[in-house]
């Protein structure tokens, strides 16, 4: 049997797209919870952006069937106006790894920015720098190594995504089975070899993503010292 | 030099106390004297516009008044638009730039004169692709200043410039701080808990306690009258002690249990008196203000003698560095001028 090798295209394109919105949405989220100064608010909020870490993923998936499912107020919302059905599409497979990475890149990024030095943002603010130029020039550079190493884990935690997945987009192959959505497949039709390839394939990105990390925060923290 | 004036008025409530202070600065520096988290810092802060007042103005004249935070007129400006410069008591240098790239962090691009400039008149050549972390701290300090100047400000606040150095830095930069605020066209406020740095570099002082004023004025006024316990305590006076009211030149020492004799007339609301240590010297029995020295414990410095007497209290006598014999004197006197009477 011809090895199929499409779920290694979709997975790319799948944790490409879901890491380029994790990364940025996880940066403004981590910077407007940092400048939240209520406690109370930002225990809850904290609690609800961090919930998809510790939830099994089919309980996320649940939750996401909910609302983007063809019953649900997004997916309804979607189906009315667009006439475009999100639920077992690719776009699920997008939706499911944001949602499931989303947390590691938010509190890697929080993490990283509470500690930046706040005396570095005030005294860039007294030598009249722009509060754009501030957070990308000094919060930012500072809080890169951090930064970059939740990239990568919310990029790992995107391409390995199977539970949220499988309720959200199913296993439709060509469309939205991903390579871990592969392996377990060829897995269940007792194809161990073809299997065996997907993971050969899963763990050198993987490594390769450790190894861009180490790299960038080893680099960084050698030039500043 | 252009007629700066800087005038603040802030009142913040913090949690341990209310902060209230005030002033008006024309010229030089001021110094903010006091305790370790009295409300200096966050004076600075809102003057800065870092932090805001709960209440307050700040306003600064240079060619006219420019008003920069007014709770009455709802007015805050932004600290990108005042014109204040920041030094901060880590100097907060920006760990991912280089010297040069510090120094020219708040200026618009296009002015390489300016930092070559900076860097020339604060020694750094050489130093400028250098990383913060890769400088000494008076080199960091210099890269701060420079960093400061360059964005040419009428007004720097000095936060605790030097209150984590071990002792032969600080000299050294202090002599360059002095340096600089001679040939700073602008208005500068320091705040710090030493009284040798409020002495050496400011002309006027203020004097902190709890986020209240318990004394303002010329600098070597308060230190030579300070009129208040605790303004003696803060600058330096090693000798209080509570006293009991005999007449009109003469007061009994509760701490100590000595009588003395003063100059001036006793007003009732003293409380307290306050000798420095230096101001002792040998004397007979029956001297004026004599006191009986048995019991006396010596500590040799290297440059002085500390003596303790039996009641408590200290006398400092200066030495060379080659001394190392020195007998006290069985009695000591203070000179009744020397007596500070003190409120509470």
């Amino acid at each position: 049997m011809a090895m199929d090798w499409s779920p290694i295209g979709i997975s790319m394109k799948t944790a490409s797209l879901s890491i380029l919105i994790t990364f940025f949405l996880g940066l403004i989220v981590a910077w407007v919870l940092v400048k939240i100064k209520n406690d109370t608010a930002k225990i809850v909020l904290d609690g609800i952006f961090t919930l998809p870490l510790v939830l099994p993923p089919t309980v996320v998936g649940f939750f996401l069937l909910y609302s983007f499912g063809v019953r649900g107020p997004i997916g309804k919302f979607f189906i009315d106006f667009f006439a475009f059905k999100i639920a077992f599409s690719w776009w699920a497979t997008v939706i499911a790894a944001v949602v499931m990475s989303f947390p590691l890149m938010y509190r890697s990024a929080r993490g990283a920015f509470e500690q930046v030095d706040s005396n570095l943002l005030d005294a860039g603010r007294t030598l009249g720098m722009s509060e754009w130029k501030i957070f990308w020039k000094v919060l930012f550079a500072n809080a890169l190594p951090g930064i970059i190493s939740g990239g990568i884990l919310a990029y790992a935690r995107g391409l390995g995504e199977f539970g949220a997945t499988a309720m959200l987009a199913g296993n439709i192959a060509g469309e939205t089975r991903t390579l871990p959505m592969a392996v377990y497949s060829e897995v269940a039709a007792g194809n161990m070899g073809e299997a065996s390839y997907y993971v050969i394939v899963i763990i050198i990105i993987a490594f390769i993503a450790i190894f861009i990390m180490d790299f960038i925060s080893i680099r960084k923290e050698k030039q500043w010292k | 030099m252009g007629n700066k004036v800087l005038k603040f008025n802030i009142q913040k409530k913090l949690k341990e106390f209310d902060l209230d202070v005030g002033f008006e600065l024309k010229k030089g520096c001021l110094g903010i004297l006091g305790p370790s988290g009295c409300g200096k810092s966050m004076t600075l802060k809102s003057i800065a516009g870092i932090v805001d007042p709960d209440e307050g103005f700040v306003s600064l004249t240079t060619d006219k008044e420019t008003v920069y935070f007014d709770s009455n007129n709802k007015i805050n400006i932004k600290p990108q638009k005042r014109n204040v410069g920041y030094l901060f008591q880590n100097y907060a240098l920006f760990p991912n730039m280089t010297v040069e790239e510090n120094v020219a962090a708040g200026l618009e691009k296009g002015h390489d004169k300016i930092v070559s400039e900076m860097i020339k008149r604060f020694h750094l050549d050489g130093l400028e692709k250098r990383y913060p972390r890769q400088l000494s701290g008076g080199q960091q300090q210099r890269v701060a200043l420079a960093r400061i100047l360059a964005y040419g400000p009428d007004v720097i606040l000095f936060d605790e410039p030097f209150s984590a150095m071990d002792t032969y830095l600080k000299e050294q930069l202090r002599v360059e701080l002095v340096n600089l605020l001679n040939s700073f066209d602008g208005l500068s406020i320091l705040v710090t808990h030493d009284r040798d740095e409020a002495f050496q570099f400011c002309d006027e002082l203020l004097i902190l306690d709890d986020g209240q004023i318990i004394a303002k004025g010329d600098t070597r006024e308060l230190f030579e009258n300070p009129k208040k316990v605790e303004v003696a305590r803060l600058t330096g006076c090693k000798n209080i002690s509570r006293v009991e009211i005999i007449d009109d030149y003469h007061l009994k020492s509760l701490d100590w249990g000595i009588i003395l004799e003063v100059s001036e007339k006793i007003s009732p609301n003293i409380t307290h008196i306050g000798i420095r240590a230096h101001d002792f010297v040998a004397a007979k029995k029956d001297d004026v203000n004599s006191i009986d020295t048995s019991n006396s414990k010596k500590l040799e410095m290297p440059f002085e003698w500390r003596i303790t007497l039996s009641n408590g209290l200290w006398w400092i006598y200066e030495k060379r560095i080659h001394d190392h014999d020195f007998e006290i004197p069985d009695y000591l006197k203070v000179d009744p001028k020397n007596i500070i009477l003190l409120e509470e």
